[in-house]
């Protein structure tokens, strides 16, 4: 890339190519930041809203969050969501990855064709559809589970939290394998085969070439595409929030992400919100760091 | 494959292909079935499994509600300025990252990756306000506005393998021959680069169009609602009852983005990990 590049120095021109992109930028997601950090230090609740001017709090907002049990409660349901979902989808995408390896090519078309479908799904769509599946009354899943001989006739899946979210998880884990399952087959596809038959001509049996070789030459693709899931999963509010429309209880199942929405938007507490907001974003950065350090290696090494 | 797989491992795999291959696909096969079913046969308990004697009264349904037009009117009005401001502001950064050394560049492009990783969720509150203090809540140019911010990253991120990817020298040649820079940028290096902007703008399109949570902070009133928002609350209204007409408007949001994705995934997961993969 050196060699394409132009080294003349102190032209204008780079300047006035990245401008537009930097305003758009600085408009819609800088000013914002900045305007977030001042009203997390703010008493802006529904009477500023209809005009009073904002008063001055310090850190109390941060204050009565920390000192908020239901806060911590959300905090700790985020994390854990997260990763479960993660966890949950590691395992199945590169179970299927692996296996991919291994399936006749037509079985392998098929599943490829699957996963493309599911992935091309838009969220909403997706959500209807889960939605009607799990239908309390007419869904096939609780058809299929009655006809096991289980006790599903009519069974609510939103009502209670815990199946909540497993309503929520199957969705997430559904929607994300495909990415996994494709990058790490992409992966795979290049695992040097020379290497495999030597470890095999060497005596080395299955087990040990896994993790000799096939680990080995996977391991940053992993790395970065569970970081990926860790990012994303820790995200999560189209399919929590409408599945809380549909029927589940909105504090027993909230997320940060939900959790800030319904605080500020939904209830005029934007102080409050916005100091939610900023902790979610310092726990993004946190959980960030290390994937934006292996992209930048990688862009220094290209 | 070198190696053949041994017989079990084979047919194991091979079941769980199949059984993966159902679980990922029945939803969206379902969804287009339901679609054509009519009302005694969705509130069969026995669920229908083929739409054999189906019909179009769902799409009818839905398209004969003043609110999915207007809905279709401004998703595609918000998505089509999208895509053009995205794609504009985007193509001329990746020019200046990929083509030029300059002071800032590194900087600029660690704020890229940041930016990418902000979580909505993390400044929709503080966007509200200032959308709401500039009277751009409920318009197509307040969505509009955010919305390319979230796409531009990705944007700029992936055209600049594709700028990077058209030899420099190519340039050279042209301007030897006679052509100015900026006439042999845009004969030479343009063409060359036509489809990485069509698989870039697909993916902007596919963005917005699909987009949810913004949408559903901007877009407050019922008559300035997106498509996801529309069919989310179409959800909501008719809970638990017309489940073929909401299927149907599912499948009318969902098809476009399926053939837009089977043309752009390819490029799209390079996109994403380029340089994890080929590490």
């Amino acid at each position: 890339m050196s060699g394409t590049t132009d080294t003349r120095r102190s032209t204008p021109l780079p300047y006035a190519l990245v401008l537009p992109a930097l305003l758009a930028l600085a408009l819609a997601l800088g000013y914002p930041l900045v305007r977030q950090v001042v009203l997390s230090f703010q008493d802006f609740g529904l009477a500023q809203q209809f005009g009073r001017p904002p008063e001055w709090v310090g850190l109390q907002n941060y204050r009565d969050l920390v000192g908020d049990g239901y806060l911590w409660r959300v905090t700790l349901r985020t994390i854990l969501f997260c990763l479960v979902n993660a966890a949950v989808t590691m395992l199945v995408g590169v179970g299927l990855a692996l296996l991919m390896r291994h399936m006749a090519r037509g079985v392998r078309l098929l599943v490829q064709t699957g996963l493309l479908l599911a992935w091309a799904m838009p969220v909403v769509a997706s959500l209807t559809v889960w939605q009607w599946l799990f239908d309390t009354q007419y869904g096939v899943v609780n058809y299929l589970l009655t006809g096991l001989g289980l006790d599903y006739a009519g069974h609510p899946w939103l009502l209670r939290p815990l199946s909540f979210f497993f309503v929520a998880t199957v969705i997430v884990v559904w929607m994300s394998v495909p990415f996994v399952a494709f990058t790490v087959y992409a992966a795979l596809t290049q695992l040097p085969e020379e290497m495999l038959e030597a470890a095999e001509i060497d005596g080395a049996g299955a087990r040990s070439r896994f993790r000799h070789v096939v680990v080995p030459t996977i391991r940053p693709v992993l790395l970065v595409v569970g970081l990926l899931q860790v990012i994303w999963d820790l995200r999560v509010f189209t399919q929590i929030f409408l599945l809380q429309e549909a029927g589940g209880s909105a504090r027993d199942t909230n997320l940060l992400g939900t959790y800030i929405y319904r605080l500020g938007i939904g209830g005029g507490e934007f102080g409050m919100s916005a100091a939610v907001a900023m902790f979610m974003l310092v726990l993004t950065v946190v959980l960030t760091a290390p994937y934006v350090r292996t992209m930048l290696r990688q862009e220094a090494e290209s | 494959m070198s190696r053949p797989t041994p017989a079990p491992l084979r047919a194991a795999a091979n079941t769980i292909g199949i059984l993966a291959f159902l679980v990922a696909a029945f939803p969206v096969y379902w969804m287009v079935n339901s679609s054509f079913l009519d009302r005694n046969e969705i509130r069969n308990p026995v669920p229908t499994w083929v739409p054999f004697g189906g019909d179009l009264d769902n799409f009818r349904t839905v398209f004969a509600t003043d609110q999915f037009v207007n809905a279709l009117r401004v998703s595609l009005m918000v998505t089509g300025l999208t895509v053009v401001v995205a794609l504009a502001f985007a193509f001329v950064a990746a020019v200046a990252v990929s083509r030029f050394r300059f002071r800032g560049r590194m900087s600029f492009i660690v704020t890229l990756l940041l930016i990418q990783m902000i979580p909505v969720e993390g400044l929709f509150i503080s966007q509200y306000k200032m959308l709401e203090a500039a009277e751009l809540l409920n318009t197509v140019v307040g969505l509009t506005l955010v919305y390319v911010a979230s796409v531009l990253p990705f944007t700029i991120w992936t055209l600049r393998g594709f700028v990077a990817g058209v030899p420099y020298e190519l340039e050279e040649a042209a301007m030897m021959d006679g052509c100015t820079r900026v006439q042999a940028f845009f004969r030479v290096t343009l063409p060359l680069l036509a489809p990485g902007l069509v698989a870039t703008g697909v993916f902007g399109f596919i963005q917005a169009w699909n987009e949810f949570t913004l949408a559903l902070v901007v877009m407050t009133r019922e008559d300035q609602r997106t498509l996801p928002l529309w069919l989310s609350t179409f959800t909501d209204v008719n809970r638990g009852t017309d489940w073929g007409g909401i299927m149907a408007g599912s499948t009318l949001i969902a098809v476009p983005v399926i053939i837009f994705f089977l043309v752009v995934q390819g490029r799209m997961v390079s996109g994403l990990t380029t340089g994890a993969v080929k590490g």
